[in-house]
């Protein structure tokens, strides 16, 4: 379709960046109607061209290869390049739809805000950021699209910076996201010291050689390729907010509402997931690191999804809905189950930015209010908000049809089927987080657009449902939330789908052995093979009784919660307070780093360098200056005497043999 | 021991003596005195090293003309000498002991061979009719033409200096400006007012 | 004959003289000067000497140079004193101590 590949790769992350300068640097001038149009036609653009790099993908037209050379050091080159195949054309056409629908979606939300040209600057911004992290092809850029999404979403969660929580917040995603990229950094250290190379494909051809290679470490020996799995990991636990460095997702709701939709449901948390899944060659070679991932990820799915029973902020519910996803996309990492890992999320990107967008549309249609219990009875006054919220949670909870069915139902069977260490639990939690996710979904529903309306009358009055710009997105996200699980179920799980750009070793298929079970099923059939299947398997019951459960308790009998909370008030206090973490980071490691920060304050610069080191110098210069002052009496005589003296010892001088 | 050595001698211990009156001796008058007695005594010698005209030289400029200045500042300044003298073997001790070393130093070096009467041997009296102060003269100004005139400019500087430094303007003394005296304009001294003509009362008579 | 030691003698035995009245006289500027005054002749003793048994009539004009800057100091240095006595009404060394930092 055109000539020459290799422009329109660039001329995808490269509009979103000229896009943001211009709304950025030139915000003032072109004005708020010039700032979206500009962002809105670059990411448009960038949407179609990723549209058509998909299918040229699909075609079987793939790329990989540097376009410019940094800098070589070492004998390592620093290149920029871009590795194009089924799986970064796949994040590309997520990100920039998601993308394009949250800029339609902010200029409705938006609308009154005086950082509006920021924003939208922003968002074109953290755009060009993501891609440039999808699209990569050396671990160098995949580092410099990682902090670049972290910065952005930096600069975004604080983006009502006259917000003290706001500024709290988006310094708290900071540093927490500064301890994973620690980890990730050593990674990719480590990477370079073990490969010599920073290139996806040399260090992925050289990887089961290296596989062997040992050394020492506390008493044992352990895999280099370990060591470097679980330092990547640990950056992707930053990034996708895994358990322990998964405190700073909830507390980013403190930015617009749309961004919480784009960078932290959609597209920047499932970064982690995707450097994962781009890592499958290396993953592969380590069942340490697999079995750790599997963990990390079942403990993040099911108790975040807990703690999501309980909080009352309409964000911060989806946030925590968004945490226990990633759990299980990152379970379904660590059951090698990448495929299913990403078809998650895929699917999850839509219906989670979905229901982002649509709390969005409800807290504006009830002036900013974000408290559930000030909500209820929207149903009436909000149609389309209302319908797609709904579409989003069936396919949230999995709903048999709907998208999120065929990908999270995949995860829990790989799950099943994985032999690796660790398995057995995260089957557990996830099945047993299909219910818990299917009460606090439906929690959400019946509090916000049931019951009777707990908001005054004031606002009451003024409730109506989002304008167009709010709505349209809602829609079509909605679509593709409803769909795309179905149309994409075959190639993705089952048709190899993603090619030779997810690498799974034979021991490890579990999508292989999950095709087994439909053996010969296609199309139509598999789909409802898979839909009958589901309804008999435990997770549906789970779901159903998850949803008759919210239906009882916030429906049939609304003071049920609050009796329940009294009597299991240990529980309900450990969920409230996030079972800790927050005081424990507070009160273990700030505090504690403070101390030693003040520690270093007050002896190592106050008293040893400022007091030794510095004025110690001056004191000792003054003292010695002092004694030398003496020599210097004024007294023209002494001056004399000095000459004398040193005459005498020239002479001494002059005879010394 | 020829005439020349004991004129030599002599003088030389006469100047030692006045040397040491000039830095003991109380009174700054008698010091000045014997310090004009070392100078004679310093010119003599010097004529046994037959430099007749800085000989005379030292006598008329020094002996003549800086010691008198020396007795004239002496003698104008009112001089509180008890506490002049305070301490004054304070720094008997250390002085005396740099003199030794000095002594010691300068011993070691003239003690060597090179100065004694094979090595150095005195010359021979110059042939009569011999102009010390020719000779020296032809030597000023030729060779030594420009340190001569650095020599003048160094006298002349100290001459302004001497006077700049004791020149004292007394603010009850009153003196002319010549400079102001000849610059001096009509407009200065003389103001021209234009008035209406006034009549005297009286004149209405 | 007079050997050169002899003068040379002279002119260290004048010299050291000198120094102690330095040290000797601290107090008094004027016997300060004479004792400087002296130094210059023990110095040009040495000269002459040199001069003399060397045959070189350099060192006498050495001298005449010497005694030329000797005139200009004491002529100088006597100014001062002059000034100095006018404005703290002392020659006392001990009293100028304002080059004291």
């Amino acid at each position: 379709m055109f000539e020459n590949m290799q422009l329109v790769y660039l001329a995808i992350p490269l509009s979103c960046l000229a896009a943001s300068i211009i709304a950025g640097v030139f915000g003032k001038k072109i004005g708020r109607v010039g700032a979206h149009t500009v962002t809105i036609l670059a990411v448009a653009l960038s949407f179609a061209l990723s549209l058509v790099v998909y299918f040229d993908v699909l075609a079987g037209n793939k790329f990989n290869g540097a376009v410019y050379t940094w800098a070589i050091s070492g004998g390592v080159p620093f290149e920029i390049g871009f590795l194009i195949d089924e799986l970064s054309a796949t994040m590309m056409a997520v990100v920039t739809f998601v993308s394009f629908m949250v800029h339609v979606y902010t200029v409705g939300y938006m609308q009154d805000d005086p950082g509006y040209q920021r924003f939208f600057s922003y968002i074109a911004l953290f755009t060009f950021a993501m891609l440039m992290l999808v699209m990569s092809n050396n671990f160098l850029q995949l580092f410099f699209g990682w902090e670049a999404v972290g910065l952005v979403s930096y600069l975004l969660i604080g983006f009502w910076f006259q917000r003290e929580s706001a500024i709290a917040a988006n310094l708290k995603a900071f540093l927490v996201n500064r301890v994973g990229d620690f980890g990730f950094l050593l990674g990719i250290a480590a990477i370079v010291f073990l490969f010599g190379s920073m290139d996806y494909s040399a260090v992925f051809s050289a990887a089961p050689q290296a596989a062997t290679v040992t050394f020492p470490f506390m008493g044992g020996e352990t895999t280099w390729i370990t060591v470097i799995c679980l330092l990547l990991f640990v950056g992707a636990m930053g990034k996708s907010a895994q358990v322990p460095l998964h405190v700073w997702l909830p507390d980013s709701m403190e930015g617009p509402t749309p961004i919480s939709a784009l960078i932290h449901a959609a597209t920047m948390v499932t970064a982690g997931i995707f450097m994962i899944a781009r890592m499958s060659p290396l993953y592969e070679l380590s069942e340490t690191a697999l079995s750790v991932i599997m963990v990390i990820g079942a403990i993040t799915a099911f108790f975040m999804a807990l703690i999501g029973l309980v909080q009352n902020d309409i964000k911060r519910v989806v946030a925590y809905s968004t945490l226990s996803q990633l759990g299980y996309m990152t379970v379904a990492m660590g059951a090698s189950a990448y495929a299913a890992g990403m078809f998650h999320l895929v699917t999850h990107a839509f219906f989670k930015a979905l229901l982002f967008l649509a709390a969005g549309s409800v807290i504006i249609a009830i002036h900013h209010e974000q408290d559930m219990r000030a909500m209820g009875g929207l149903r009436k006054p909000m149609p389309i908000t209302y319908l797609t919220v709904v579409i989003g949670t069936l396919a949230l909870v999995g709903f048999p049809g709907f998208s999120g069915f065929f990908s999270k139902d995949a995860i829990i069977e790989a799950v099943h089927l994985s032999k690796l260490p660790g398995s057995g639990f995260a089957y557990i939690a996830l099945t047993a987080g299909v219910f818990v996710t299917a009460f606090y979904s439906f929690r959400l529903l019946f509090l916000t657009f049931h019951g009777r309306p707990r908001m005054d009358q004031e606002v009451r009055r003024h409730v109506k449902e989002s304008p167009w710009v709010v709505t349209v997105p809602l829609v079509m996200l909605a679509i593709p939330s409803v769909v795309i699980g179905a149309w994409y179920v075959e190639p993705m799980l089952f048709g190899g789908f993603f090619g030779e750009s997810l690498k799974v070793l034979p021991a490890h298929d579990t999508l292989g052995q999950l095709a087994h079970e439909n053996p010969d099923a296609t199309g139509v059939e598999l789909l409802l093979n898979l839909v009958l299947h589901g309804m008999m398997a435990p997770p549906f019951w789970l779901f159903l009784i998850g949803a008759i459960t919210a239906w009882v308790m916030y429906i049939d009998k609304p003071e049920l919660p609050g009796k329940l909370a009294v009597k299991f008030g240990a529980i309900y206090r450990m969920l409230m307070n996030k079972y800790g973490f927050d005081e424990f980071y507070e009160r273990v490691i700030a505090r504690g780093v403070r101390r030693i920060g003040r520690l270093f304050w007050q002896i190592g610069d106050a008293k040893i360098i400022d007091g030794w080191l510095v004025n110690g110098t001056a004191r000792v210069v003054g003292w010695f200056s002092g004694i030398v002052r003496q020599i210097q009496t004024g007294y023209v005589y002494h001056y004399a005497f000095a000459m004398i003296i040193g005459l005498f010892l020239l002479m001494t001088l002059f005879l010394k043999p | 021991m020829s005439f020349a050595q004991l004129a030599f001698y002599f003088f030389a211990a006469v100047m030692i003596v006045a040397a040491t009156m000039v830095i003991t001796i109380r009174n700054p008058v008698k010091a000045a005195l014997f310090l004009v007695l070392a100078f004679v005594s310093g010119a003599c010698v010097w004529m046994t090293l037959e430099a007749e005209f800085l000989a005379i030289v030292l006598v008329l400029v020094y002996v003549g003309a800086v010691m008198v200045l020396f007795l004239f500042v002496v003698m104008m300044l009112d001089v509180n000498l008890s506490r002049l003298r305070e301490g004054f073997g304070e720094y008997l001790p250390i002085g005396g002991l740099v003199a030794v070393l000095m002594v010691l130093e300068m011993a070691i070096v003239l003690s060597a061979d090179s100065f004694d009467q094979q090595n150095m041997p005195r010359p021979e009296p110059e042939a009569e009719g011999y102009s010390n102060t020719k000779e020296l003269g032809r030597l000023l100004y030729t060779f030594y033409v420009y340190p001569f005139e650095i020599a003048a400019l160094i006298l002349l500087v100290a001459i302004i200096a001497a006077i700049a430094l004791t020149l004292r303007k007394r603010p009850e003394t009153k003196y002319q400006n010549p400079a102001k005296q000849v610059a001096v304009k009509r407009e200065d001294r003389v103001r021209l007012v234009k008035m209406a003509a006034e009549r005297r009362k009286d004149d209405q008579s | 004959m007079i050997p050169l030691a002899h003068y040379l003698i002279l002119g260290a035995i004048m010299f050291c003289l000198s120094v102690i009245g330095i040290f000797l006289n601290r107090k008094n500027v004027v016997i300060l000067l004479m004792s400087i005054e002296l130094l210059l002749l023990a110095i040009n003793i040495n000269f002459l000497a040199f001069s003399h048994y060397l045959q070189d009539p350099a060192g006498q004009v050495f001298v005449f140079f010497i005694l030329t800057v000797a005139a200009a100091e004491s002529a100088i240095g006597l100014a001062i004193l002059i000034v100095l006595f006018r404005n703290r009404h002392t020659i006392n060394v001990e009293d100028l101590d304002t080059l004291k930092g």
